[in-house]
Parts: C-alpha cells; structure tokens; sequence
C-alpha cells in the first residue's frame, strides 16, 4: 500500500537530509543575489523568495498532524526540523527587510508601527521565538502538556503570514488568497468535533 | 511647437547604450569620490550630479509592472511579446475639434520626437533613470483641437484579452484608465513616449506609446494607449477606484506623504545590487522648480 511505502521510506530519511535540503534554497537564493542572478532589484526578489519559502514550510508543519490522523502517513519525525527552518526562513526574510531593504533604522521602526502588514509580519515572528527556543527534547520535557498548548500558536503564526503576504499585495491578486485558504482548510482539520454530536450525526 | 523643456543635465546629444556605459564609469568615479563626502548630509545634491545616470536597457525592459501580463515584475517581459501593435491607433475623442481614430503612423509624422532623460519613480519606492524618446502630449492634443470647456484629459490602456494573459485575473477593473488635469496634460514635462535608447519601445514598456508624467508616480504614467478623451469632469483612475484611500487622483512624488503602505520618503535606484543604499526622494521627483506653480494654492497632503 501506498501509505506504508511512504512511511517505509520516511523512516529512511535521516532528519539531517531534510535539514540540508531545506536550507538549499536559501543558500542559493543568496548566492543568486551576490552573483547578479536576481534580476534588476534583488533585494526585492530575495526578501519575497525567503518570505514566500517560509509559508510554504509553514504550510508544511501543518501538514503533518492531518496526514497522520486522516492519511495514517507518518512525518512526525521531520516536524521539528520544518518548524525551526521555518522560523529560520522568516528571521532572513525580516533580516534582509531590515539591513538591505529599509535600511534607515528610524524609519524600520516607524514602519513597524504604522504599517499593518508589517506589523502583522513582526507580531508573527515574535510569536515563532518562543517556539524555536522550545523546540528542544528537554523544553518538552519540562513544560510537559503547556508544551502543546505553546505551541498551538504555530496556527496564529500561519495565519498572520498568509495576511500579511495578502495586505502587502496590491490589487486582487489570488495567490496569497489561496496560502490562506489552505492555512485555514488545514486547521479545520484539526477541529474535533465533539463525541455526542458525531453519535447525534450517526443516529439522524 | 516641440523642444519647450530641456534636460537641465547635459547629456542631450545621447542615443546609445554604449555611449551612456562610457559616461556612467566617468560620472560614477566622480560621483563616488565625492558621495564620501556628501553621503548622509545632503540629500538633494545626489539627485543633481551621479543621480541621473540612466538605467541599463536590460533593467528599464525586465523590470516592469504592467499587470495585464501578470503580476510579477518579470511577467511583461516574458508575455507582452504576445501584444499585436501594428496596426495601432489611438481614438482621440470627447472636447476635441478633430476627434477620430489617428494612426499611429500619421501621429508620428506630424509630432517630434525629442530625447527626455527623467527619473522614474515608483509608488512601490524604487526608482530608474530611463532615456526616453517621445513627442509632448500638449502636440497631440493640439492636433485634435482641444475645446475651451475641457478641464481633464482621460487616457485608456489595449484591453485584449487573448493577448494579455494577465487580464483573466480581476487583479483590477480593466480595462486600465488614467487621468490628467488639462495643465498637467499640456506641460511641456509630459510627454507620450514611443522610444528607449532611441529603439522603439518594447512592448513591456507600454508600446507602441505610453504616456509619461515624471513628477508623478509611475502607475500614473498608462501605457499602450488606445484611447485619449478631452472631459470636463475629473476622469475615474484605475488604481484609485481599486483602493481610494491609497492611491489618489493627483498621486504627485512626494516624499512628506506616506503611502500607507510604504514611506515614501526614500527610494531605491533600480541597477545597484544587493547592496544599494537608500536615497532621498525629492519633492516632485525632482521636477518642483518646473511644475510646483500647477499646485499652487492646493493642499497637497489632502489631494494625493
């Protein structure tokens, strides 16, 4: 069956590979940047490039839970790995924001407060520290059922990502419209929906 | 009557791309020795000296927003090949004595085309120095006639849908439209441009003739015209009817009014890499000795 050679060869990737292949893009968005490889501005398509690999990894730790419950596909094991590149991703996006977009440190304030879409994008990647510190064998250890709860605010991180990449567009453009229809359709997925309703549902 | 503005730097005799790289090193040297000294203090002296040397072709025609060919700023110049511009015209209708549907040929053989070196400047906060050729707007609406009663001057973009892959999204309300004050449309500044480097303009760039408005931000400046009405009432503007409070009629350069989504305060010259600094925006792009008396009296933090 289908599911069992993916968790077959699952349990064959080292976690190490999803590492190294996740960060690839960001090397090689950077060495395009240094090496003219960007276009007319590239300060602009590096910033977007590491901004948009960052939803799409947030997308990705999404994933995982409903894959299991509803797929019995099990990627468990890389979760950590895509939420800390994630966090990783977003840290450049607004590291590159900072040094070489806006560059005025007066004015990367000011835009942080009276821009919504940045301040959207900031409050998110606020949030997204408390989870790279805890995303450790012993933070879980230690903060014990909180550890979950902490770590629900993944979803308010995906969903302010998706509407800050939707306020920063201009227009009605349908892309960032779809990461947050797919954020929000992944996270209904996890609503459970309560015993007795289920059995009302089965019984009517 | 042509040749009523030159370009207050000396660099009219320019057609080719080479020509400009040879002057760009000298300038560039110049400029570079002595932006140690300038840098941070004066603002206003970059634009003046090393600031307008121009973009290279490959920037000015790679890098362009004309969303009926997508979104991304790669788009026009991968999918505006697609755009059919011979045969062309532009109706020229509404106020006018002559109204009618002008070739684009017979335009051309009537106007004079004149090298304009201006800044272009960006809502979105980047900015290119592009050599254009074209001929003054005020002469073609000259040929027209326009009527004593018109006050705006109202300009439409080719909507084709076959040949613009961008226009199945409802990205804006197409067919794109933009708009002028009479006087804004007669400056001698304004011009509609058919050439870049003395080539025709690519059809990434608005062929065969766009117009160009350097003191106002680049949305204003509508690209391949087909249609130019003389009106007395202010004409609806594309970007204003998608988001009013962001974009409005006038939409001036002006670095003491913020977009709300972008200071405007700075910009980035297209063309220094990974690495460029910010720059001062100046008042009108550079253009307040030549245009600030349109704007007399008017408030220009309430009119965007």
């Amino acid at each position: 069956m289908l599911r069992d050679r993916i968790n077959g060869a699952a349990r064959h990737v080292p976690v190490w590979l999803v590492w190294l292949s996740l960060s690839a893009p960001a090397v090689w968005y950077v060495w395009l940047g240094l090496t003219g490889g960007l276009g007319a501005d590239p300060i602009e398509a590096l910033e977007h490039a590491l901004g948009e690999v960052a939803l799409q990894l947030l997308v990705a730790g999404l994933c995982i839970t409903p894959l299991r419950r509803y797929l019995g596909i099990n990627l468990l094991r890389f979760r950590r790995a895509i939420g800390l590149l994630a966090f990783t991703y977003v840290a450049l996006h607004l590291a590159v924001w900072l040094v070489l977009d806006v560059q005025i440190p007066a004015q990367i304030w000011a835009d942080i407060v009276k821009r919504p879409y940045v301040t959207i994008g900031f409050v998110a990647f606020l949030l997204m520290i408390p989870l790279a510190v805890t995303s450790n064998n012993l933070s879980v250890r230690k903060l014990g059922p909180s550890w979950r709860r902490l770590h629900q605010l993944t979803y308010a991180v995906a969903v302010l990502g998706a509407v800050h990449f939707i306020w920063l567009s201009k227009g009605f453009q349908i892309e960032p419209l779809i990461y947050l229809g797919v954020i929000l359709g992944l996270l209904a997925l996890r609503v459970r929906v309560p015993r007795r309703m289920q059995r009302a549902r089965v019984g009517s | 009557m042509a040749n009523r503005w030159k370009n207050t730097l000396r660099e009219r005799d320019v057609t080719a791309e080479a020509q400009f790289l040879n002057r760009r090193q000298l300038i560039g040297g110049v400029a570079g020795a002595a932006g140690l000294g300038l840098m941070g203090a004066a603002g206003g002296a970059w634009a003046d000296t090393g600031g307008l040397e121009p973009n290279s072709w490959e920037d000015i025609t790679t890098y362009n927003n004309y969303y009926e060919f997508g979104t991304d700023k790669g788009d026009p110049a991968r999918y505006a090949e697609a755009l059919t511009i011979e045969p062309w015209s532009v109706r020229i209708d509404g106020m006018v004595d002559r109204p009618g549907d002008y070739a684009f040929e017979d335009i051309m053989a009537r106007m004079t085309v004149e090298e304009r070196l201006y800044r272009f400047r960006c809502v979105e906060a980047w900015s290119m120095v592009v050599p254009w050729n074209g001929f003054e707007l005020a002469d073609m609406l000259d040929m027209a006639g326009v009527q004593s009663g018109a006050k705006y001057v109202a300009f439409e973009t080719v909507l084709r849908p076959d040949e613009m892959r961008g226009v199945r999204r409802p990205v804006l309300d197409w067919p794109y439209v933009e708009g002028l004050r009479l006087d804004e449309a007669m400056h001698p500044l304004t011009i509609m441009a058919t050439g870049i480097y003395g080539r025709d303009i690519p059809n990434q760039n608005g062929a065969p003739l766009r117009l160009i408005v350097p003191w106002k931000y680049g949305f204003k400046s509508i690209k391949s015209v087909v249609r130019v009405t003389l009106t007395d009432v202010e004409p609806p503007t594309s970007w204003n009817k998608s988001n009013s409070r962001e974009y409005g009629f006038y939409s001036n350069v002006n670095p003491n009014v913020d977009h709300p989504r972008w200071s405007q305060a700075t910009e980035r010259r297209i063309g220094g890499g990974l690495f460029a600094a910010r720059i001062p925006t100046p008042m009108f792009n550079g253009y307040e000795d030549e245009v600030a008396a349109l704007y007399n009296g008017m408030d220009l933090t309430e009119k965007i």
